[in-house]
């Protein structure tokens, strides 16, 4: 188990590398400029612009400039911001805990009403059930968050003044009330991010216990009579659920990447929000650093998910 | 108009027969700034008396709650000298103050300084080199040191160290800045300068604490941390900053005006898109003031309908025009397209710049599309249509461009488009991609269809065309295609830098990376020497008549077509009684804002 872990670790480290080098020769090939709006300012001489690039060593070969991001790097040194000139890594840790906050939400929401309503509908399918929460689910699937969260935003807040729309991640009240107003102006993004991923993965999970139902095990656990209950809990979803898990898994970095449009809409100050930012402005070592992060993630949930079978099904080994 | 009616003009102004206002109301409408038109009162003689105060309705220290301003584009900085763009000089003009700052009207007012310089107090020397500033006393730093001559002395030293790599070094570099004792400041340019204020004025001349910067003077600036946590002087100081998110301020116990600010706290909140800022300030009321509401206008106008919000449309010298390529853009002469020494085959003959001028239907554009956000006019520098300059105007004629044409000798071939030997009028319109730059140049090319003009419409991301991408093609910068349209910003209240943009020696080319201004590469003689004459002219009057004479000379020549005057919404709650000005910033008077009951 430990060398299994050992080499999937090693075998990251190239894909990683080359993930890096990928990023960096689009992004230095990509057209803009980070002192864009320095260009377009009549009152400042485009040498500022020049020596500010000289500076930042933006005139630098292409390899050169990899070649030294990736010395700092691993010194664990992310660089900083060309536009604000602040380290990085400050930036993405002050984004982190909303983004986790919010978007951590919204996928235990989806789990929580993608596992039993999937479940639920996979015991009896074609039911009543069973269609309605298909339809739901090929509606909530359908309809892009962007589409969704205006909607929100346009009944909630504008039509009926119940909610606020514009998120802040330090709220004055203390107490109670604080948690109050923090339920108010988090409910719209959760629902709309969670309700969206819980239709698709509602989907999965039905059709993962589906596949499952009908296997022999599952009649010979009810002829010896064992509650219904029992069956499906112990028998039937914990075999269901290994589709479900490398789903959930590789769904995760995307708690850390944040939701780029939702974050958006609803001025969430998250990681997509920085990321979309530092994208307009052209501001290439934020870019850098959260795709970056965006993709070791992915990598490391890969790996937990391939742990998390073991766990779930025995049978599955490691060498 | 001549430097002789000027002339009569101020005298007019100085017997009291002539308002103030109205003067500058008329230099604006010639194309002058404000500030300009009022310094050329200063110089004058016509003292500043009745320039009316800020009206200010509060009456102690706080107790007005929290005001709450959303920018849809956040701060990602507290620097006022790294600001390059409006976003970040609004955040830190929170904090920090400059000597003085510019209203609406242009005129000059004292912030940190005790009063505005000039001849009859004696900060104007006769020399027209040095400037000398009495500055406010009883100021203090948010952390309770003394504001004094040196922090002014700093400042300067600061944004002039091209080390420090600020935006402002081009100011401040060749200043040299003097403390005559602990209040006062004398400020030496190295030659005569006509424009005298733009040091420690406005946006650029926000002053830092030299007790906070001092050690981080250079290349080590960027590590300062007040880069994030500023200490000003103003209204409001620090509490909270997340970069491109929130910024929080509370109220200055020992701000310097008595009585100010009115609000105990003050929020800024950044990021998301300028139509949903507009609804959080028209519609649901959760934020007071927001900036730049660049939204079409009818749909404003439906959010304004509710009666929760206003919006204020401020008059800068954002300038949507057209420019006629004056070289050729699609032969190489000496390895390079668009070269200065060729000459487009088409637009060098004036007539087919005159009948393009015609061809532009800007009424129709600002009915239309812009609404209260453009503004029809035919000057280069700005211009209220209140006031429009006599020397210039626009016309929309589509016969009249077809008999100019044919009277040219360009005449319509069997597929309709005219032609004089082996040049056919068939241009490539270039402009960024926005849905009302795509909706003129249709209307446009309708135009030009009926007097015999093919135009092909060309649409590049705003990314790449603003860019300053050495290597690609498409950037207005290189303006490879014929015709091309997009605003200019005249953010500084003197013409000067402004109006360099069409001198020679501004042309961009080659061999200069194409990072200097002059895009369309017009080059005009008398132009350029009016252009020396200004730069070197203190005396205003004459300076001023210069400036009018160059806005005539690129509007006439119609190279340059000006559409619109682009006014900036701004868009406040019903009870909130904002300070604003279209020549500073829009925080440049925070201490004067005020909520009503």
């Amino acid at each position: 188990m430990f060398n299994y872990i050992l080499r999937r670790l090693l075998i990251a480290l190239p894909s990683l590398l080359g993930i890096s080098l990928i990023l960096f020769t689009v992004l230095a090939l990509a057209p803009g400029d980070p002192f864009e709006e320095l260009a377009q300012n009549p009152n400042v001489p485009p040498e500022v612009r020049m020596a500010l690039r000289a500076q930042f060593g933006l005139d630098d070969p292409i390899w050169q400039r990899y070649f030294y991001w990736l010395v700092n790097m691993l010194r664990g040194d992310w660089g900083f911001s060309f536009v604000s000139r602040i380290d990085v890594d400050e930036l993405v840790l002050q984004r982190l805990p909303v983004t986790i906050a919010v978007i951590g939400m919204s996928q235990v929401l989806a789990l929580a009403v993608a596992l039993p309503v999937g479940v639920l509908a996979a015991v009896k399918p074609y039911s009543w059930f069973d269609r309605i929460a298909s339809t739901f689910a090929f509606i909530g699937f359908s309809l892009p968050t962007f589409f969704t969260g205006v909607l929100f935003i346009l009944f909630f807040s504008i039509y009926l003044g119940w909610l606020p729309f514009v998120y802040r991640a330090d709220l004055p009240e203390t107490g109670w009330q604080w948690w109050w107003a923090q339920f108010r102006q988090s409910i719209m993004p959760i629902m709309v991010l969670g309700l969206f991923q819980a239709a698709s993965w509602m989907r999965y999970v039905r059709s993962s216990v589906l596949d499952v139902v009908r296997l022999d095990y599952v009649t010979t656990a009810r002829s010896k009579g064992l509650a219904e209950r029992v069956v499906i809990n112990k028998h039937v979803v914990r075999n269901a659920l290994i589709p479900v898990v490398t789903l959930v898994a590789l769904q995760m970095p995307a708690v850390f990447g944040g939701a780029i449009v939702t974050e958006q809409i609803f001025r969430i100050p998250g990681i997509g929000s920085l990321l979309i930012d530092a994208i307009l402005r052209n501001d290439t070592p934020v870019i850098m650093a959260v795709t970056f992060v965006f993709a070791a993630l992915v990598i490391v949930f890969n790996l937990i998910a391939d742990i998390l079978y073991g766990w779930l099904d025995p049978r599955i080994s490691y060498r | 108009m001549q430097e002789r009616e000027l002339r009569d003009l101020i005298e007019d102004v100085r017997r009291g027969e002539l308002p103030r206002r109205s003067f500058i109301q008329r230099m604006v409408g010639l194309g002058l700034t404000a500030p300009m038109a009022s310094m050329m009162l200063m110089h004058a003689g016509v003292a500043q008396a009745q320039v009316p105060p800020i009206p200010y309705k509060g009456t102690k220290r706080g107790g007005g709650g929290v005001l709450k301003l959303i920018w849809w584009q956040g701060a990602v900085h507290l620097n006022p000298h790294f600001a390059g763009g409006t976003k970040e000089q609004d955040a830190t003009r929170v904090f920090y103050e400059s000597l003085g700052g510019w209203d609406s009207e242009g005129n000059l007012i004292p912030m940190l300084a005790a009063e505005i310089p000039s001849r009859a107090n004696g900060g104007l020397a006769a020399d027209n080199r040095t400037v000398t500033w009495k500055l406010k006393r009883g100021v203090t730093w948010h952390d309770g040191q003394p504001f004094t001559a040196d922090d002014v002395v700093f400042t300067a030293a600061y944004a002039g160290d091209p080390a420090t790599a600020t935006v402002t070094v081009a100011t401040y570099k060749d200043l040299k800045v003097e403390k005559v004792d602990s209040h006062t400041v004398r400020v030496i340019y190295p030659k005569p300068t006509p424009y005298w204020a733009e040091a420690f004025t406005g946006s650029f001349g926000m002053i830092l604490p030299k007790h906070v910067f001092e050690p981080y003077i250079g290349a080590k600036s960027r590590e300062n941390p007040a880069n994030v946590k500023p200490v000003g002087t103003g209204p409001y100081k620090f509490v909270d900053f997340k970069p491109g998110d929130m910024l929080r301020a509370e109220a200055n116990p020992t701000y310097h005006v008595p009585n100010q600010p009115f609000f105990d706290a003050l929020e800024l909140k950044g990021g998301g898109d300028a139509l949903s800022a507009a609804r959080a300030v028209l519609q649901t009321g959760e934020f007071d003031f927001a900036w730049n509401l660049a939204v079409e206008d009818e749909i404003l106008k439906r959010l304004e309908a509710g009666g929760k919000g206003k919006l204020v449309f401020l008059e800068g010298s954002d300038i949507e025009f057209i420019s006629l390529n004056c070289s050729d853009p699609w032969n190489e002469v000496d390895g390079e397209r668009g070269s200065i020494k060729s000459k487009h085959p088409a637009f060098q003959d004036k007539a087919v710049r005159d009948a393009m001028a015609l061809l532009i239907d800007r009424k129709g554009v600002q009915d239309f599309i812009y609404g209260r956000g453009g503004i029809a006019t035919s000057n280069f520098l700005n211009n209220p249509p209140r006031f429009r300059s006599p020397n210039t105007k626009y016309e929309f004629n589509i016969d009249k461009a077809n008999q100019i044409l044919e009277a040219a000798g360009w005449k319509k071939g069997g597929d309709g488009i005219r032609a004089k030997g082996n040049v056919k009028l068939k241009f490539v319109f270039q402009t960024s991609v926005s849905q009302p730059r795509q909706k003129t140049q249709a209307i446009v090319k309708d135009a030009c269809t009926k007097a015999g003009i093919e135009l092909e419409l060309k649409s590049v991301t705003a990314a790449v065309f603003f860019g300053s991408d050495a290597a690609n093609p498409d950037t207005y910068q290189k303006f490879w295609s014929d015709i091309q349209m997009y605003t200019t910003t005249m953010t500084q209240p003197d013409p000067q830098i402004f109006m360099e943009q069409f001198t020679t020696d501004q042309i961009a080319q080659k061999a200069n990376k194409w990072a200097s201004r002059n895009l369309v590469r017009w080059s005009n003689a008398e132009y350029d020497a009016a252009f020396k004459a200004a730069q070197g002219e203190f005396d205003p009057v004459k300076r001023a008549a210069l400036f009018i004479r160059m806005n005539d000379l690129v509007v006439g020549d119609n190279h340059v077509i000006p559409l619109f005057a682009r006014p900036r919404p701004r868009g406040y709650a019903t009870k909130l009684v904002p300070a604003l000005s279209a020549w500073d910033n829009d925080t440049w008077a925070l201490g004067f804002w005020t909520r009503d009951a």
